[in-house]
């Protein structure tokens, strides 16, 4: 397939592994912000191929992932009213709440529906006019200028009873929250090629600055993924910390302005909870005053509640990168996809579901 | 979506538009509702007896099989719910190694179903029928009330004569034999997410129901017991019967990402719905686990049969990892293939 396959060329891929091996000379341990990154370097058997001296560790990148359990509550909450159409992206139905999931509360008469953009959820709402449509509203800066533009076009329509439970999460925060850590032991990042689309490259350059690191905007394609993490060796090899850019086909330094700026419209920059992690400051967004009519907290008066997540889930130093997946007794024994015990196991960008799904193959082989 | 397969038989002239609970009663509306040309359309001499059930005469070992077909939106691209139903049963018994004869039908139609579109239902089931080469010998219709269905649910189950030379069971598959996928993987399934609601896009990809006893049939007729399995895999893909496999036979199974065969609007679909095209369900392909001393003769039947053109031989059944599905991907690594939690949910970004 065009523009795809060349991505995946084998030969390619190939030639990026023998100048890996010919480049590395040390162990670097290299983070990889996005779930689908992770979920690509998984599914691709990526991981078995690298040299030995290089560990990919699994950043929070993902979106189902880190959002946290009092949220998913909340969600539920609406959507077992009996006037509200819960709408959310597919995979977010599945995650189980403190009691139950979305996919239960639908097959108990729920309407729960998956749309693809938020924008059919508007439609929606028009379509409903009776009901009160909610958006659950999750993911990365890759999904709020869409989320956003939402209220933007329910309120030049004058659609009044839609609104969104927003849950966004900002990359460079949790990047900041992984380096201060005092275990982290994080080389280099690989940054997420589709949130840099829309934010540009810019405000990588402060952490690259500060804590040393290097820094490259990464696409998720086999071919992208080693040309990614042969730039980040290179530097490391070299003693340098820079901003690189591989995924320079989607990329630009700028990003897209007109995104951000409905972004802006749209949402103020909030301290968020990230499941797994805890709260980091400022790292999340929220329906701002202008459009609080449009905010579901405020519609429906809900209250954030912290619910405790399972003490024996160390999803924590999953995410930051300080244990794998496997490395966890709970690994496929008592946490599995279908009862997950905590973030990375719930959706399938998460670092312990693609362990889980795909590297499995026993030790004989 | 605007109903897709020509009328060879317009719908007769009747005094009702839709079904109603009536239909349903076994009184004077569904005597009607038979009368108004449904048993002209399916018309044989085991139905026109409009007996409690039928009479067959049958030779040797008999495969049996049932199956339900609930799909929404019950019109999609290249076919219906009737169409699936008459090849679904048909198709599971050719998978059993089977010469499909005589099939049941029975239907549970939503109250406020309208007739025009009950009616192309029929006339391609007897399209169906008539290409697979079965015969509709019994059948049933229930009405429920408006809500508690989905426009129509059908139910048909089908008797077959077992091939003379056919011995299709897991029990016979050994290291080394070869698997094969008759035609392109995916298709139906994307065919149909196209037309659900909230996800409509728009493509020329249309299902691939299609009766296979005739393309399976000539390929027992060459490699006969050298055919050691067969499987269409329908809901879960082509992954789910793999991992089924694996785990029934205790061996395991290797399969190349590269050998795979899929349409490139298939593949490009989902990749944009996130969806991997290993499970995403089929109607008119199956797998085979063959002899690798016959494989490539029932791959050479298969390519000269107008629904196998695209078959190719995608992996082998191994003694390594018992039990378990290994794909290796196109760029050379390797991964295990594992039986997915629920359905397939589209990703968020």
């Amino acid at each position: 397939m065009k523009f795809l396959s060349e991505y995946r060329d084998s030969a390619l891929v190939k030639e990026y592994m023998d100048q890996l091996h010919k480049v590395v000379t040390r162990p670097w341990t290299i983070m990889e912000i996005c779930g689908g990154q992770t979920h690509s370097l998984v599914k691709n058997g990526i991981l078995e191929m690298l040299p030995k001296e290089i560990t990919m560790v699994h950043g929070p990148g993902c979106p189902v992932c880190v959002t946290p359990l009092g949220i998913i509550d909340e969600a539920i909450l609406l959507a077992q009213k009996p006037n509200v159409i819960l709408c959310s992206f597919g995979d977010m139905l599945r995650v189980p709440g403190s009691v139950k999931s979305l996919l239960e509360v639908k097959a108990e008469g729920g309407d729960v529906r998956i749309v693809y953009s938020p924008l059919e959820a508007v439609k929606l709402a028009k379509e409903n006019p009776d009901k009160e449509v909610v958006f659950f509203a999750v993911g990365f800066e890759t999904t709020a200028p869409a989320n956003a533009l939402s209220l933007v076009q329910a309120e030049k329509e004058g659609v009044t009873n839609y609104s969104i439970l927003a849950s966004h999460v900002l990359v460079p925060p949790a990047m900041e929250a992984i380096l201060s850590d005092p275990e982290s032991r994080i080389d280099a990042f690989l940054a997420a090629g589709h949130v840099c689309t829309i934010m540009g490259m810019n405000e990588y350059d402060p952490i690259v600055a500060k804590y040393k690191v290097p820094v490259v905007v990464t696409g998720f394609e086999p071919v992208d993924l080693l040309q990614g993490i042969l730039m980040a060796v290179q530097q490391l090899e070299k003693g340098e910390a820079k901003l690189e850019n591989q995924y320079a086909r989607v990329v630009t330094r700028e990003g897209n302005a007109l995104a951000r700026s409905v972004m802006n419209d749209v949402f103020d920059v909030s301290d968020r909870a990230w499941r797994g992690i805890g709260t980091i400051p400022m790292s999340g967004l929220e329906v701002n005053h202008r459009f609080a009519a449009y905010n579901a907290r405020n519609k429906f008066h809900l209250a954030d509640t912290e619910v405790k997540e399972n003490p024996d889930c160390i999803s924590g130093a999953i995410m930051k990168g300080m244990k794998k997946p496997h490395q966890c007794p709970m690994f496929g024994t008592r946490c599995k996809p279908e009862h997950p015990l905590g973030a990375p196991m719930v959706s399938s960008e998460g670092a312990c579901a693609a362990y889980y799904h795909y590297s499995r193959v026993p030790q004989e082989v | 979506m605007k109903p897709s397969v020509a009328f060879n038989c317009p719908l007769p002239k009747l005094d009702f538009d839709v079904i109603t609970m009536g239909h349903g009663s076994g009184g004077l509306l569904t005597q009607r509702l038979l009368q108004s040309g449904v048993f002209d359309l399916l018309k044989n001499d085991h139905l026109d007896e409009q007996h409690d059930g039928a009479l067959l005469p049958l030779n040797g070992t008999v495969a049996f099989s049932t199956d339900s077909y609930v799909i929404s939106p019950i019109f999609f691209p290249g076919g219906n719910i009737g169409e699936l139903a008459v090849n679904g049963s048909v198709n599971d018994l050719a998978m059993c190694g089977a010469i499909p004869k005589y099939l049941s039908l029975a239907f549970i139609l939503e109250e406020g179903l309208r007739m025009d579109e009950f009616w192309e239902v029929l006339v391609s089931i007897r399209q169906a029928a008539l290409k697979a080469g079965i015969t509709i010998v019994t059948g049933d219709t229930k009405v429920v009330e408006k809500g508690k269905g989905d426009k129509i649910f059908i139910n048909t189950s089908g008797v077959g004569e077992l091939h003379p030379r056919a011995k299709i069971s897991y029990r016979n598959i050994r290291p080394g034999d070869k698997v094969i996928v008759s035609g392109n993987i995916a298709t139906h399934g994307i065919a149909i997410m196209s037309q659900r609601k909230g996800l409509e896009f728009e493509t020329t990809i249309a299902s691939d129901t299609a009766p296979l006893n005739h393309l399976v049939r000539s390929v027992l007729d060459v490699a006969g017991d050298a055919i050691h399995f067969l499987r269409d895999p329908t809901r879960g893909g082509v992954a789910t019967v793999m991992n089924e496999l694996a785990g029934q036979s205790k061996l395991g199974i290797s399969l190349i990402q590269q050998h795979l065969p899929i349409d490139e609007q298939v593949e490009g679909a989902c990749e944009m719905l996130g969806l991997d095209p290993l499970y995403v369900a089929n109607e008119g392909i199956f797998l085979a686990v063959v002899d690798p001393s016959m494989a490539d003769s029932a791959l050479k039947v298969m390519r000269t049969h107008e629904l196998g053109t695209h078959a190719h031989i995608i992996g082998e059944i191994a003694s390594e990892h018992p039990g378990q599905v290994v794909l290796q991907s196109a760029i050379g690594g390797r991964r295990v293939v594992n039986y997915l939690t629920g359905d397939q949910l589209p990703r968020i970004c």
